[in-house]
């Protein structure tokens, strides 16, 4: 209505500018029509700007025949407004940093924290980058709000070990005082299985009792216990792929068989948001690496298509392999991989996929089998899966699965298969336990309930923040929901002031994402009631309040923002 | 939101501002550094705007028109 008045205001003026418009007049007359020109374009100008603002949202959903179920993900942009001042406080931060630094480098202020030794004064500095900066000046400043010690088991609720600085945060001091019951909305506990009673826990209680903890010994000498062939197994069946193998720890999973993968003269194609241990290991492997941008189909397919016909730099010849490395839940964005197009593609040119479900195993998908049971896909499609037991099933390691030749070749030549000491059998039982719980192995349906209730509780969170006005990311079915805070004191802010309501939260900025999109990340459980989400939910948009967290300026409505052509991968020969 | 009293919701409005300038975080002697330089500055314009502005309109005035408005004696 606001737009339709404006927009009849400014016709009004336009008609009455031509028709009146006189062109032999005082001088004095001329400026007022000025005026009345400028304050009319001005009229325009505002009812494009607003048309274009209401209407610019990057909902980019599919119903194209790739996809069985609507795929709707949403990252509102940053409002102008916010971005600017984000920035501006990124600068007076800055500013002070700088002052703090000279204050530091004339020692007028006690330095407490690692700088360049007298004795190496000509040598490279070692804690001049940006990083170092922002470590010693922004970052120390809100420390309080990460590594807080905990005294519990991290499940729906925990406790918090009180902890006080009295130097801003250089050191600490713990009260021995414990906050209790705090709402753990920050643990990827997705299934709620990091707990200690229940069934998963008496297991792997009476196994320590029957192996001990320590196995002492790696996989390949005698290390290598019933319990890790049979969690092998189960790891192989759960996930509908020929043969599985498990790792003692998720990063060096990725970052050690990646290189037993790939080599020089591949190619890797990683996303350009995917985790540290994933470069760490296309790093390590010593290939090729391009990057493309998160998500994004099209530029995918644009580094395919010049890898197939340039192949490698200066010789030209076919590369060995091309492997693509993507997550399946992006633990930063919320956003689920669309794997769909990625196996058309890769089928399409013939190259391999690594698949990361550290997040979504368990998480997503009707029956908790990650992205593939997502989709409706065949795990066979997807040429490695790798996953970790350190999320939903309150565990630790990782495993790797697919066709029996690559777990063969991997047991022989992964660092990580020969080299480290086997899994502890209490974490084996815990995995062999909670995995056959989510199949219905143990004749019960509590693992089928858990999977349902995280599938609403998600759904149920996400749609309250969006009603309350937050922006928030991601794909809408992803536990993983980012928050956004944008401003750096606003980190220190929120994490702060839920705590003081009993909640404990992640909050994340630079480094781990663009330097203005701070943002809080809640992981939501099967574990959490309803009252819990409700009370975590009132408190959010109190401190919102209080905060003026509510940036979001959209009324979100599922719509094809970005248009899907049904027939572009129609040509595929499998 | 809503406020108990004026003085509450003076102190909200001090609260957003260290949010968004940032100085939130800073310890307390920078934050008077802070606020001293901005009032300053604050006060510096609108004296300099006290003093400057109503030249300036008349300037713009006399250019626009032509003539001075027969109320303001020329200088
Ligand atoms: C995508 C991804 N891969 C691997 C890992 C590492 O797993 P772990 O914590 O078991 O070492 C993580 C952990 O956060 C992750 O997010």
């Amino acid at each position: 209505f606001l737009i339709r008045l404006k927009k009849g205001k400014s016709q009004k003026i336009i008609q009455s500018k031509t028709a009146f418009f006189p062109l032999n007049c005082p001088i004095s007359l001329k400026v007022v029509f000025l005026c009345v020109f400028v304050y009319n374009n001005m009229f325009v100008c505002l009812f494009f700007y607003i048309c274009f603002s209401v209407f610019q949202v990057h909902l980019a959903s599919c119903y194209g025949g790739l996809y069985g179920r609507p795929f709707i993900e949403s990252f509102e942009e940053t409002p102008m407004l916010v971005a600017v001042l984000t920035y501006m406080g990124y600068g007076i931060l800055t500013i002070f940093g700088y002052l703090r630094d000279f204050l530091r480098h004339w020692q007028i202020e006690k330095c407490s924290i690692a700088r360049e030794k007298e004795n190496q004064k000509d040598f490279v500095p070692l804690y001049q980058d940006f990083e170092n900066f922002y470590t010693r000046n922004l970052y120390m400043r809100i420390r309080d709000n990460w590594n807080r010690p905990i005294c519990s088991v991290p499940g729906a609720k925990m406790d918090l070990m009180e902890r006080t600085s009295r130097d801003y945060n250089w050191t600490f001091e713990y009260t021995d005082r414990v906050v209790q019951d705090v709402i753990n909305l920050g643990s990827y506990n997705y299934l709620g299985f990091a707990e200690n009673t229940g069934p998963c826990a008496d297991s792997a209680c009476e196994v320590t009792m029957k192996y001990g903890v320590g196995v002492t010994s790696t996989r390949q000498e005698i290390g290598n216990l019933d319990r890790h062939e049979e969690m092998e197994k189960l790891v192989a069946k759960f996930l509908g792929v020929e043969s599985a193998m498990a790792f003692g720890m998720g990063f060096a999973t990725n970052s050690m068989n990646i290189p037993a993968l790939a080599g020089k003269g591949c190619l890797i194609l990683s996303d350009e948001l995917n985790h540290a241990s994933l470069v760490l290991g296309a790093r390590l492997s010593g290939s090729t690496i391009r990057v493309f941008k998160h998500n994004n189909m099209q530029s995918l397919e644009k580094l395919l298509r010049e890898a197939i016909v340039h192949g490698q730099p200066r010789t030209h010849r076919p590369w060995k392999k091309i492997l693509i490395v993507v997550e399946g839940i992006y633990s930063m964005e919320g956003s689920i991989v669309r794997l769909p197009e990625v196996i058309a593609l890769k089928k399409r040119y013939r190259a391999y996929l690594y698949l990361d479900e550290a997040h979504s195993i368990g998480a997503l998908g009707p029956k908790g089998r990650g992205v593939v049971d997502y989709f409706g896909l065949d795990p066979c499609d997807v040429d490695v899966m790798m996953g970790t037991f350190t999320k939903s099933f309150g565990a630790a390691g990782g495993y790797i699965a697919g066709k029996r030749e690559l777990i063969e070749y991997l047991r022989s030549h992964s660092h990580s298969a020969v080299y480290a000491t086997s899994m502890s059998p209490p974490v084996v039982e815990q995995i062999i336990t909670s995995m056959k719980c989510i199949m219905g192995e143990d004749g019960t349906t509590i693992g089928c309930k858990r999977v349902r209730q995280l599938a609403d509780n998600t759904v149920y969170f996400r749609k309250r923040l969006r009603e309350m006005g937050f922006i928030t990311y991601g794909n809408n079915d992803s536990p993983v929901v980012p928050m956004m805070l944008y401003m750096p004191a606003k980190i220190g802010a929120f994490g702060r002031e839920m705590l003081k309501r009993n909640i404990g939260v992640v909050v994340v900025g630079f480094p781990a994402t663009p330097i203005i999109e701070s943002r809080a990340r809640f992981c939501i459980s099967a574990a959490h009631t309803k009252d819990m989400l409700d009370r975590a939910l009132s408190v959010i948009s109190e401190v919102g309040d209080l905060l003026q967290l509510k940036y979001s300026r959209h009324r979100i409505q599922p719509s094809p923002a970005r248009p899907f052509d049904d027939n572009v991968y129609e040509d595929i020969d499998d | 939101m809503n406020f108990k009293n004026f003085r509450e919701y003076l102190a909200w409005l001090y609260y957003q501002y260290l949010l968004i300038t940032g100085i939130y975080v800073l310890e307390p002697w920078e934050k008077s550094i802070f606020n001293s330089i901005l009032f300053s500055a604050i006060a510096m314009v609108i004296y300099t705007s006290y003093v400057f502005v109503p030249i300036h309109v008349r300037l713009a005035l006399e250019f626009v028109f032509g003539f001075f408005p027969p109320t303001v004696c020329p200088v």
